[in-house]
C-alpha cells in the first residue's frame, strides 16, 4: 500500500501551487506596500472597518441560528417519515439549491421592491408601502433564504442516524417530549448541528453578493468592502489582502472555538 | 401534533418555493412590471434564445465544468488513492491544506487565485480567460473529490490490495481491479458534486474571469446590474425546468435499484 | 475548445441578425447599398473605405471591447442595428464584448493585469489618469480617418491634448430624474439639495462611484468640483455620510430599473440615460440644477497590453462612421460629438435642451472632472470607503493588531488544552 503514496504527488504540486501559494500571496500582500517594503499600515487600516466586521458577524450569527430553528425541526420530520417518501420530500426540499444562487437573489429583489409583489398585496388590503428592501433585515433574509438547504442536509443525515429505540426508551423512562427533544436528540445531533452551522455561518460571513443585491449598497458587508478592493471602486489590494487576513483569522477562531463542542473530534463535513 | 408539523412543513416549503414560481410566473410577463401581470407572452424566451452572450456564456459554463470536473476527479482521485497510504501526520497535514477551499470563504479563494495570477501574469504572459477559470475551478473541485472518496477507503478492508498482490496481480494491476472498483461510488459522487458546484460557482470565478470568457452565473450577475428585463426570469424558468428534470429523473433511478436491491434481497 | 465556440457563436450571430430584419434607420440617411459579401436581410451600410476595413478579413482576429452597459446599439429593438455583429459581418473581427459600470472598475480590472482589452471607453479624468501611468497607447490618426467628424469643441481637450490617445464617443451632462406625480417642487426650482432632503426619504437614489458622488457633494459645498484641498474633501465626505439615512441605496445602471418602476423618486443621473428613462415612464421628467454640474465626455482608447492594435483602431474608425454614429446615438440617447451623426439626428433631438443645450449654457453652468493627484485620489478613495461603510466614529487603529494577537492566544490556549485532555483520556 505504501507504494500507492506516489500517486498522490500530481496533487500535492497543484495543491502547493494553487492552494498554499495563494494563501501566502494575500498574507505577503497584506503586509507590503506598493513598493514591497514591509509595512503594518494596511492591517492597522483594516481597524478602521472594525464596525464592517462587526455588522457582518452580527448579521451571519443571526443568519445561522434563524437557518438552526428553521431547519431543525425540518430536518426532524424529514427523517420521522417514511422511508420511499423521504427521498423524495428530500429531493423536493434541496431542489432550490440546485438554482442558481443568483437568481434565487434575484428573485427576492423582485418580491421585496417597493412597488414589488409583497407591498402590493399590503396595498390591496390598505397597508402603506414598507420599506423591505435595502435594509439589514432584507440582508438577513436573503442569508437564511440562500442556505436553509445547507443547515437541512447536514442535520438531516445526523438524525438519520439516531436509533429510533432510544426515543422510545426515553419515554419509556417517563420523559416527555421536550425532555426527549432536549436530552436525547439535540446532544445526539449536535455533528450536525455544527456540520451545518459551519456551512451557513461561513458563507454568511463573507457573502457580497446578497448585500449588494438586497442592501442597496449601504449596507455594507465585509465581502462587498473585499471586492471594492479588487474589483470595485476603490483599487487597493493590499488592503484588501489585508482584510481577506482578518477574516481568515476570525472564521479560524470561531471554528476552533465551535470544535470544542465538537464530540471526538469528527470531520466537519 | 401531526397537522402542525404538516402545516410547518408546508410553510417552510412555500417560503423556499415561492420567489422562484414568482419568477417563473413573471417570465410569461408582456410588459416588464414586476408586480402587475397584465398578458401572457413568450417574447422574453425568443430573446433570450437570440442573445449570444448569454449562449456563449452558457458553452463556456459547461465546458469548464466538464473539463474541471474531470480533471479534478483524476487528480483527486488518485491523490486520495496516495494519501491513504501516507503516514498520520504527513495525511493530516495534507488533509487540513485540502480542506481549506471548502471552509475558507469562496470569495478569499477566489481574490488569493487572483493575486496568484496577476503576480504570474506579467511575468509569464498569462492571461485572464479561460485558463485561469479552468484552473481555478479545478482547485476547489478537488477537494470535493478527495473528500468524497476518502470515506470509501475507510469502508474498505485494507487488506484486499495485500490479498490481490499475494494472489499474483502486480501492484497496478491490483489498485485497477481491486481498489476502483471499491472507490468508484465514492468517485461518481465527487466527479457529480464537482460538477455541480462548477456549474453554479459565482464567487471564485468573478475574481479569475477575463475579458474574453464569461460564465453564465458572471453573465447574470452583470444582467441584474443593469436594466433588468424579464429575460433573466426566462433564464431562471429554464434552468428550473432543467434542474426538476435532472433531480426527478435521478431519484427514478435511485428507486428502481432500491427495489431491485430489495427484491434479490427478498430472494435469497 | 475555444475554436468550437466561434463558429458556433458566428452561426447564433448570424441568427439573431436575421431575426431583427427591420426597416432603414430613420429619416436623413442616404442611400443604402449592400457592399457586404455575406447574404443577410439585415440592414446594410455604406463605408467610405471598404478595402480598409476587409484587410483582416479571413484572419480569424478577435478583438476585446470593454463599454459601459448600455452604451451601444445592439439591435435588441426593432430596425435598429446591432453594431457588433455589423463590424463583424463587414470586417471578419470579432468582438469580445463585456461591460463594466464604472471608472474605478475599469481603472482596477485594468490596474489589477491579466485582463487585456483591446478598445476601452473611459471617462475624461480616468483618460487623464490613465495617460498620466502609461497605461494607454498612442493612437495612429492614420488608421482612424473618420476623426475629421468629430466637431472642432471636442478636438484637442483638456483630458488629453492633441487626442492623442483617444477618440470622443458621447458626452453629456449630469442631471436629476424625478418623479413628477410625488415631488411638488416646479422644475426650475429643484436643486442638488434636494437629495438631501428627508420629506423624500428612501425614495432617494445616489451614484455608486466616488467621483460623481462626491461632484454633487462639492457643487452644493460651493467647492470646485476637482478641488484636492484635503479639508474640502474630508467637508465634502461628511456631506455624503450626513444624506445616508435619507439614501434608499447607492445604485449605477440598476436606476433604470428602479426609476421605471417607481420604486424611487428621484436619482442623479446621465442626461442620455435619463432620456432613455424618461421613454419607459411618463411620471418622470430630468432637470439640470441652476447650482451648476459636471460636463462629462466619454471617448475610446487602446490600453497597453491591447494585442490588436490596428484591429482596434479599426473599430474606433468604425465607430466614427456616420451610420453607426448615428445608430448608437439614437440608442443610447447621450450627446454626440460627431458631426454628420449630428445632422442625422431628428430636429427635435437636435434642438432638446437637455440633450444640446447650447455652448454659452455649457461654459457657464458645467465643469469637466480633470483628473486628481495622487493624493487627492487615494483621499478620494479612502473616503468613499468610509462613507459607505458609514459610522462617524473611527475606532482605535490598535484595535485589529489586539485582537488579532488575542485569536493567536486563544488558539494556543484551546491546543494546549485538548493535549492535556488527551493526555488524561488515553487511560
Amino acid at each position: 500500500m505504501k507504494k500507492l503514496k506516489v500517486f498522490a504527488t500530481p496533487y500535492l504540486i497543484w495543491m502547493a501551487v494553487f492552494i498554499v501559494v495563494p494563501l501566502l500571496m494575500v498574507a505577503y500582500f497584506a503586509f507590503t506596500d506598493e513598493e514591497g517594503n514591509f509595512t503594518l499600515d494596511y492591517i492597522a487600516n483594516v481597524g478602521q472597518y472594525t464596525n464592517i466586521f462587526v455588522r457582518s458577524i452580527w448579521l451571519a450569527v443571526i443568519a445561522t441560528v434563524i437557518c438552526l430553528i428553521l431547519a431543525y425541526p425540518v430536518s426532524f420530520m424529514l427523517s420521522r417519515m417514511k422511508k420511499h417518501h423521504q427521498g423524495t420530500m428530500l429531493m423536493i426540499v434541496m431542489l432550490p439549491m440546485w438554482m442558481n444562487f443568483l437568481l434565487r437573489t434575484y428573485a427576492w429583489m423582485t418580491l421585496l421592491g417597493n412597488n414589488g409583489i409583497i407591498n402590493y398585496l399590503f396595498s390591496l388590503v390598505g397597508l402603506g408601502p414598507f420599506k423591505l428592501i435595502n435594509t439589514e433585515g432584507a440582508v438577513v433574509l436573503g442569508m437564511v433564504y440562500n442556505y436553509l438547504p445547507f443547515m437541512i442536509l447536514p442535520l438531516y443525515s445526523v438524525m438519520v442516524k439516531i436509533d429510533k429505540s432510544l426515543i422510545e426508551a426515553a419515554s419509556d423512562l417517563g420523559c416527555n417530549p421536550v425532555s426527549v427533544l432536549f436530552r436525547v436528540i439535540v446532544p445526539l445531533s449536535v455533528p450536525g448541528i455544527m456540520s451545518g452551522v459551519t456551512m451557513v455561518f461561513v458563507p454568511a460571513i463573507s457573502t457580497f453578493i446578497i448585500s449588494r443585491m438586497l442592501g442597496g449598497g449601504s449596507n455594507l458587508l465585509i465581502g462587498d468592502l473585499i471586492e471594492m478592493q479588487f474589483l470595485g471602486n476603490a483599487y487597493n489590494p493590499h488592503l484588501g489582502a489585508g482584510i481577506s487576513l482578518v477574516l481568515m483569522v476570525i472564521i479560524l477562531v470561531i471554528m476552533t472555538i465551535m470544535n470544542q463542542f465538537n464530540p471526538d473530534d469528527q470531520v466537519l463535513i | 401534533m401531526k397537522t402542525l408539523s404538516k402545516i410547518y412543513m408546508a410553510l417552510v416549503l412555500m417560503f423556499l418555493y415561492v420567489p422562484i414560481f414568482v419568477l417563473i410566473v413573471f417570465s410569461f410577463n408582456e410588459t416588464k412590471s414586476r408586480s402587475v401581470f397584465s398578458g401572457f407572452t413568450l417574447e422574453w424566451y425568443a430573446k433570450l434564445f437570440r442573445n449570444e452572450v448569454i449562449i456563449s456564456s452558457l458553452m463556456n459554463t459547461i465546458i469548464i465544468a466538464v473539463i474541471a470536473s474531470i480533471a479534478a476527479t483524476v487528480l483527486g482521485t488518485l491523490a486520495a488513492i496516495g494519501i491513504n497510504a501516507m503516514r498520520k501526520v504527513p495525511k493530516a497535514i495534507v488533509m487540513n491544506i485540502t480542506n481549506m477551499p471548502i471552509v475558507n470563504p469562496e470569495i478569499v479563494t477566489g481574490v488569493s487565485l487572483m493575486l496568484l495570477f496577476v503576480f504570474f501574469a506579467a511575468r509569464m504572459n498569462l492571461e485572464f480567460g479561460f485558463v485561469t477559470l479552468v484552473i481555478a475551478h479545478i482547485t476547489f473541485d478537488v477537494p470535493y473529490v478527495i473528500l468524497n472518496v476518502m470515506p470509501k477507503f475507510r469502508q474498505m478492508d485494507p487488506n484486499l490490495f495485500e490479498a490481490a498482490q499475494d494472489l499474483g496481480c502486480g501492484p497496478f494491476t491490483a489498485l485497477r481491479k481491486v481498489i476502483l472498483p471499491e472507490i468508484m461510488p465514492g468517485v461518481v459522487s465527487g466527479f457529480l458534486m464537482s460538477f455541480t458546484f462548477s456549474l453554479d460557482d459565482f464567487v471564485i470565478s468573478y475574481f479569475t474571469s477575463g475579458s474574453t470568457s464569461q460564465t453564465l452565473p458572471i453573465t447574470i450577475y452583470s444582467m441584474t446590474r443593469r436594466k433588468i428585463s424579464p429575460e433573466i426570469n426566462a433564464l431562471s424558468t429554464i434552468i428550473f425546468v432543467v434542474v426538476v428534470i435532472v433531480l426527478v429523473v435521478k431519484h427514478i433511478i435511485e428507486t428502481k435499484q432500491e427495489q431491485k436491491l430489495r427484491a434479490n434481497g427478498g430472494d435469497e | 475548445m475555444k475554436k468550437y465556440i466561434r463558429p458556433l457563436c458566428a452561426v447564433l450571430c448570424a441568427l439573431s441578425l436575421t431575426g431583427c430584419a427591420g426597416s432603414a434607420p430613420s429619416e436623413g440617411t442616404s442611400d443604402v447599398t449592400a457592399e457586404s459579401t455575406e447574404e443577410s436581410e439585415a440592414q446594410t451600410l455604406t463605408v467610405e473605405d471598404m478595402d480598409y476595413y476587409t484587410r483582416f478579413k479571413g484572419q480569424d482576429i478577435s478583438i476585446n471591447v470593454y463599454n459601459w452597459g448600455e452604451y451601444i446599439s445592439t439591435g435588441a429593438d426593432e430596425g435598429t442595428l446591432n453594431v457588433n455583429a455589423e463590424f463583424t459581418k463587414l470586417t471578419g473581427i470579432k468582438v469580445n464584448y463585456t461591460n463594466y459600470a464604472t471608472n474605478e472598475e475599469l481603472y482596477a480590472k485594468l490596474k489589477g493585469g491579466g485582463a487585456y482589452y483591446d478598445v476601452i471607453i473611459p471617462s475624461d479624468y480616468m483618460i487623464s489618469k490613465m495617460i498620466k501611468e502609461d497605461m494607454l497607447q498612442p493612437l495612429d490618426m492614420d488608421n482612424i480617418p473618420n476623426f475629421k467628424y468629430i466637431m472642432p469643441t471636442f478636438v484637442d481637450p483638456a483630458y488629453d491634448p492633441d487626442n492623442a490617445y483617444s477618440v470622443p464617443y458621447t458626452w453629456g451632462t449630469v442631471g436629476l430624474i424625478y418623479n413628477t406625480t410625488t415631488i411638488d417642487i416646479p422644475k426650475e426650482d429643484i436643486d442638488w439639495d434636494i437629495l438631501w432632503n428627508p420629506d423624500y426619504a428612501d425614495q432617494i437614489l445616489m451614484f455608486d462611484n466616488p467621483r460623481d458622488a462626491f461632484a454633487i457633494a462639492e457643487i452644493m459645498m460651493g467647492y470646485s468640483l476637482n478641488t484636492e484641498d484635503p479639508v474640502e474633501l474630508t467637508a465634502a465626505a461628511n456631506k455624503l455620510k450626513e444624506q445616508k439615512s435619507v439614501v434608499q441605496a447607492y445604485v449605477m445602471d440598476e436606476i433604470f430599473d428602479k426609476m421605471a418602476a417607481n420604486d424611487a423618486w428621484i436619482a442623479p443621473y446621465y442626461a442620455g440615460d435619463a432620456l432613455t428613462i424618461l421613454d419607459e415612464n411618463e411620471d418622470l421628467d430630468f432637470v439640470v440644477p441652476k447650482s451648476g454640474t459636471n460636463l462629462f465626455v466619454d471617448a475610446m482608447c487602446v490600453p497597453v497590453g491591447a494585442k490588436q492594435k490596428e484591429a482596434a483602431e479599426m473599430y474606433i474608425n468604425f465607430m466614427c462612421e456616420p451610420d453607426i454614429a448615428y445608430a448608437n446615438i439614437d440608442f443610447i440617447c447621450y450627446s454626440t460629438p460627431h458631426s454628420a451623426a449630428f445632422e442625422m439626428l431628428d430636429e427635435e433631438t437636435r434642438t432638446n435642451p437637455v440633450s444640446y443645450p447650447g455652448d454659452d449654457y455649457l461654459d457657464a453652468n458645467t465643469t469637466i472632472f480633470v483628473n486628481l493627484s495622487d493624493e487627492a485620489n487615494l483621499q478620494m478613495q479612502t473616503l468613499w470607503t468610509e462613507m459607505k461603510s458609514a459610522e462617524t466614529e473611527t475606532p482605535n487603529r490598535w484595535i485589529v493588531p489586539v485582537f488579532l494577537l488575542l485569536c493567536l492566544g486563544l488558539i494556543i490556549f484551546t491546543l494546549i488544552r485538548r493535549h492535556i485532555k488527551n493526555k488524561k483520556d488515553i487511560y
